[in-house]
């Protein structure tokens, strides 16, 4: 599971719904990945506005990579500095979860990953 | 031929010898891609962008968004979700690029607001329509997966659902979940009233996925050869709200009811209808 995906995906029970809590989802016992993948400026560019820049920064701190910086780069700075650009497309996009967990801060549900595959079936009290 | 949606669960039927030979089979391969491409092509995406892959099974249809050429607009990014573990154990074995989930997506889409730019979805919601027990009902699983596709597309995102209805009832119910969710909905039918009809439920978010094309969801399909519109949405108001109480038609409607409850009713003439003038 990218990190990318991780900025995206929220608790799927149902009480979790209406709560802030919900997102993000906190990586636990994680083991990561690399995989070599293409950069793509125009992907990034498109998809800086709607990533969580908070989100972001507390699930690479959880992951044990370096602290972020406070704002988020702009379109200007993604396209002028090769070195942002780089090092936010290894994080989105080439940085893979591949076993681990992922537990709400809301309901304390842990979804486990499996060879790179998030487990998000819920027993249908749940849903 | 047999549906395995009337027999089992999706996740049951996919098993692994089941995965395996839906994968392997060259001619599943070659629909699934030419269904894939014609979503693509009504997508018209022009820039690489995050799609949600829905029942992406082992990937086939994830393949070609990965595989969508820089001139193109491409390559897009894809992260998939399917119930049949199965499937997705042949996707990894297959090495794909998207990130995959196992998730039923009849219980949502746990995406927050706005993720997505579209979403892509062949052969897999008319699975939405069997409850496998007790606990759930179609019509929640239909609602539950559109509501939570709804939400978790940016405004001015596209969806296209291919699906196999097993009747028109079918149709009419995954087509009236997904209005009732907030898209703009149209179906699109390749190859009518043939053996090989391939059904594409096409859902825009928010009035600004069509403004470019006209504002409205036929505007879809506008620059495709070979596709006649037919709108069956009903234009303005319906008859019922127009006859106003007392007025002439409406004196003539009602007595044509008296006369089919067959009441001797006066015959209609000009003077039907009108004020008597006051004499004194």
């Amino acid at each position: 599971m990218k990190v990318l995906t991780l900025n995206f995906l929220t608790c799927a029970v149902k009480t979790c719904k209406s709560s802030s809590d919900s997102f993000p989802l906190h990586p636990k016992d994680a083991e990561l990945a690399s995989d070599d993948v293409e950069v793509n400026p125009q992907l990034l560019v498109n998809l800086l506005p709607r990533i969580d820049w908070n989100a972001l920064r507390t699930t690479s701190t959880e992951l044990g990579f370096p602290q972020l910086p406070e704002q988020p780069p702009t379109a200007e700075e993604l396209g002028a500095d090769e070195k942002v650009l780089k090092d936010l497309h290894s994080l989105l996009i080439e940085t893979q979860i591949m076993e681990g967990k992922l537990v709400c801060g809301h309901c304390g549900h842990e979804y486990a990953i499996r060879e790179g595959i998030a487990n998000f079936l819920l027993p249908s009290h749940l849903v | 031929m047999s549906r395995p949606e009337d027999t089992l669960a999706a996740d049951i039927h996919y098993d692994d010898v089941e995965a395996r030979k839906y994968t392997t089979s060259s001619r599943i391969q070659n629909i699934q891609a030419s269904m894939t491409q014609r979503a693509l092509e009504l997508l018209d995406l022009k820039s690489p962008s995050l799609i949600l892959d829905i029942g992406c099974g082992s990937g086939l249809s994830g393949e070609m968004l990965s595989a969508v050429s820089e001139e193109e607009g491409g390559p897009h990014v894809w992260v998939g979700m399917d119930v049949s573990a199965s499937m997705l154990d042949v996707a990894l074995q297959r090495d794909v690029e998207g990130d995959l989930m196992l998730a039923d997506i009849g219980q949502g889409v746990p995406f927050r607001a706005g993720a997505f730019d579209a979403a892509i979805s062949i052969s897999a919601i008319q699975w939405l329509c069997n409850a496998e027990n007790s606990d759930t009902s179609p019509s929640g699983r239909l609602s539950r997966f559109f509501n939570g596709l709804y939400m978790s597309l940016k405004r001015g995102g596209m969806a296209v659902c291919q699906f196999y209805p097993k009747n028109d009832v079918q149709k009419q119910m995954i087509t009236s979940a997904a209005v009732k969710a907030g898209f703009g909905a149209g179906l699109l039918e390749d190859d009518p009233n043939t053996k090989n009809v391939k059904l594409y439920l096409v859902l825009t978010v928010g009035s600004s996925a069509v403004a470019s094309k006209g504002g409205d969801i036929t505007g879809v399909v506008a620059g495709m050869d070979d596709v006649e519109v037919q709108d069956h949405r009903r234009k303005g108001k319906t008859g019922k709200g127009e006859i106003k109480k007392g007025s002439k038609a409406w004196i003539i409607h009602k007595k044509e009811q008296m006369e089919l409850k067959g009441k001797i009713v006066k015959a209609t003439s000009k003077y039907t209808g009108r004020k008597r003038r006051i004499q004194f």
